[in-house]
């Protein structure tokens, strides 16, 4: 039993444990890479189908005629669109007769607002509280006439205010808001706060987020800057989920609080420059921006000469590659390049552009030779675990100092591997959907392959024939063993794992799976109809809609199919279809927001 | 129809390289922080010790290193690991016996100080990051050891 021997043994194992795990840990850290990635490109490609929305309802507009049948249903969608006057709007929205119950346990607001005031508030949604309608009625009336006054691009000094914080998307994730007031301090004379746009939609709090930073806005005027992002949009909202989330919590008034943000979401100012030297703004620039251009603008008209200036503002991202190219993920602004960069900085004498709109994972990101700054604040965006948020410190020297963290303590706790499932679970879930989706694209692709017609086809081929008809850019290959679970020889059984995709076997194939796809678009209508927002719309409504959009898309469609659909969507048998079960029918009813009804409880808060 | 073959071969196994590389190409620049590269060989199936690894690296790095490697030089290197079947997976087997050279008294665990002590004292030792993480995935809640014939099992990935 030499000592020598052992000890060589126990190095070669330990060597041998160490190599083993190195390669286990590289393992999961590319699996955790890809969820990223696809989270990532399934978002963008919601926010094109988004964009396809808004031209669909500009070929509305463009294209009904009164001889049209369709005439009833688009003015009935439009009507909640007209632009009233000034007058009318704070007629309607008077507050004055909305009595506030002496059962309500939440904050009373007084106006002008005090310091206390925004401090109990900041404190009642800590404590899960509601604002009453009363006071958010008020609130926002408030931040509207200030926003009005505003120019289209705040001005701001250093001198005046020493160090500047820059905030990214919030995204109604209240815990990392709070978590940075916590860390940084709230805004006050001697702290000033730029918050870069996408306040709300995706989280849960988004009315509470945007009325702590009206209220601090109000407080504070000179020293809090608000800079609208893509989702200050009230068509957006309908999508991702703001608008449900009002409707949720003020079920008596949430249709006028919509209505009021609508028209301050338009007025919120397009960007922030600091000592004239540091451009904020949410998206980011194209090759014709230019900045006293868009200073002319009318920001809160809907059809503005600048409209175009002003997409690219909200919804255009970076690229390597010099230039300047449309963005067709998102389908709204543009991709710019670092030449890009380099122009508009010079024409407007600037060295810093800081913008949001992209999730990073660990909350800021540089470019363009450090001239671009990517700067996101919600923490675990995608999923638990799925990123941390940050936030910039600016002083007099203009160097960006970062800050970052993590809402949800339990996700610092979990292993790699844990926090890696989940949200990998996540992904892959949705990734499914996707694939699910394309079904019938996907069969002619597989069947392509299959010559023979033997029902097999190679794995090189299915990744292949997978990225040809999704187009997402995804690492087939390397996702191949978490999505292809049985294969023979390195051969794939492509109508068998079809049939295994997860969703209900529909009647009529085609007509489901493109209803599937566009699944959020018919949603986002269906709200738009349901203008009494009861979560039910007729037969008839649902049949013009789906024939409007399909024709649209151009596809061909009888009206016996679509209402064989419809009835079969009926649960209830009431000649009404209630939204949330059409929904359902592809599971996709949004579990966070299942809102408890009470039907014998007073609600004091609305 | 030898070379066709290889051909098919080789091609899809570029197309495999190119999409591990990808993965962590953010900005489409073609290359990767060389900190990846490690990372991207083991996902690939690899099992190099940190001193293969150094050894490949440094066969791709450029001639003056600049932090990144590019997928040129990376490509036709990470081909021939491929091709030539270097770095091969350890067998369970032989990871179960590893773990009890160092299990002397044949417990069928080890402690987490032991298990520490050696991970981070011999071999090429881990980073106190590194035996955290281990230590948080690899220990039994309940009994506060590492039952190391589970933890194989748990750990093993299907090769790709």
């Amino acid at each position: 039993m030499g000592c020598g021997a052992t000890k060589s043994n126990e190095l070669q194992a330990a060597l041998l444990i160490q190599r083993w795990y190195r390669q286990y840990v590289a393992r999961l850290e590319m699996r955790r890479r890809c969820t990223w990635h696809i989270f990532q490109s399934i978002e963008y490609a919601g926010e094109q189908d988004q964009i396809k929305l808004y031209n669909f309802f500009g070929y509305l507009m463009d294209h009904f005629t009164p001889a049209n049948s369709e005439r009833n249903l688009i003015s009935h969608i439009f009507r909640e669109n007209e632009i009233c006057r000034d007058i009318e709007w704070e007629r309607y929205f008077c507050y004055k007769n909305i009595e506030v119950p002496e059962l309500y346990s939440g904050p009373h607001l007084s106006f002008p607002l005090t310091v206390s005031n925004v401090a109990d508030l900041v404190e009642a949604f800590k404590n899960k509280q509601q604002l009453h309608t009363r006071y958010v009625l008020q609130l926002l009336l408030e931040s509207w006439k200030l926003l009005r006054m505003l120019p289209n691009i705040n001005q701001v000094s250093t001198c005046q205010t020493k160090e500047i914080t820059i905030c990214g998307d919030l995204h109604g994730h209240l815990e990392d808001l709070l978590l940075v007031f916590y860390k940084n301090g709230m805004p006050s004379v001697e702290k000033s706060y730029v918050f870069n746009g996408d306040f709300v939609d995706r989280g849960k709090d988004s009315i509470e987020i945007l009325l702590i930073l009206f209220a601090f806005m109000l407080l504070y005027p000179n020293n809090v800057h608000l800079n609208r992002g893509n989702h200050e949009d009230y068509i957006v909202n309908l999508r991702y989920g703001f608008t449900k989330e009002v409707l949720g919590k003020y079920r008596l008034h949430g249709k006028k609080i919509l209505k009021l943000l609508q028209k301050i979401f338009s007025w919120l100012p397009l960007a922030t420059v600091i000592d004239q030297k540091v451009l904020i703004l949410h998206g980011g620039i194209s090759d014709t921006t230019d900045l006293n251009i868009i200073a002319q603008a009318d920001r809160h008209k809907v059809k503005s000469t600048s409209f175009l200036l002003i997409v690219d503002m909200l919804w255009s991202d970076p690229m390597p590659q010099d230039g300047c190219i449309p963005n067709e993920v998102r389908g709204g602004g543009c991709y710019w390049g670092p030449d890009v960069t380099e122009k508009v900085l010079r024409r407007h004498n600037l060295q810093l552009l800081i913008r949001s709109h992209e999730c990073k994972q660990e909350g800021y990101e540089f470019c363009h030779n450090r001239k671009v700054l990517t700067i996101f604040s919600a923490s675990n965006y995608y999923e638990v675990g799925s990123n941390r948020g940050a936030y910039i410190r600016l002083g007099p020297d203009l160097v960006p100092h970062f800050i970052q963290y993590q809402a949800n303590r339990s996700t610092r706790e979990l292993t790699l591997r844990q926090s890696v499932g989940e949200t990998e679970r996540s992904a892959l879930r949705a990734l499914r959907e996707q694939l699910f989706a394309h079904k019938s694209d996907l069969l002619y692709a597989f069947q392509d392959y299959d010559t023979d017609n033997t029902g097999w086809i190679s794995l090189k081929h299915w990744a292949t024939a997978v990225e040809a008809v999704l187009r997402l850019g995804l690492p087939w290959r390397v996702l191949r063993s978490q999505l292809v679970t049985t294969t023979q020889d390195g051969m794939l059984d492509y109508q068998g794992w079809l049939r295994e995709l997860p969703i209900t076997e529909p009647k009529t194939e085609s007509l489901l799976e493109t209803m599937y796809k566009q699944r959020s678009n018919l949603e986002t209508i269906f709200r738009i109809i349901d203008s009494d927002h009861s979560g039910l719309i007729s037969f008839e409504e649902f049949r013009q809609t789906w024939k409007l959009l399909s024709s649209h898309l151009k596809m061909e469609i009888s009206d016996e199919a679509i209402l064989d659909m419809a009835v079969s969507i009926d649960f209830n048998k009431d000649g009404s279809i209630d939204i949330n079960e059409f929904m359902e029918a592809f599971r996709l009813v949004d579990r966070t927001m299942n809102l408890p009804s009470e039907p014998n409880h007073t609600k004091t808060d609305e | 129809m030898e070379e066709e073959n290889k051909e098919a071969v080789i091609s899809e196994i570029h197309r495999r390289i190119a999409e591990a590389f990808n993965v962590f190409d953010n900005e489409s620049s073609k290359s990767v922080d060389v900190r990846e590269v490690g990372t991207i060989i083991r996902s690939l199936g690899c099992f190099p010790s940190e001193a293969e690894l150094h050894e490949m690296i440094a066969e791709v790095e450029e001639e003056e290193p600049t932090g990144y490697i590019r997928f040129e030089k990376f490509l036709p290197a990470m081909t021939k690991v491929l091709m030539e079947r270097k770095f091969r997976p350890i067998p369970k087997d032989v990871l179960i016996q590893a773990f009890e050279v160092l299990d002397q008294e044949k417990k069928g665990y080890l402690e987490a100080e032991e298990l520490k002590k050696y991970m981070t004292q011999e071999g090429e030792p881990f980073s106190q990051d590194e035996v955290e993480e281990m230590l948080s995935a690899a220990l039994d809640n309940k009994e506060n050891v590492i039952f190391y014939k589970d933890l194989v099992s748990k750990m093993t990935f299907e090769d790709l």
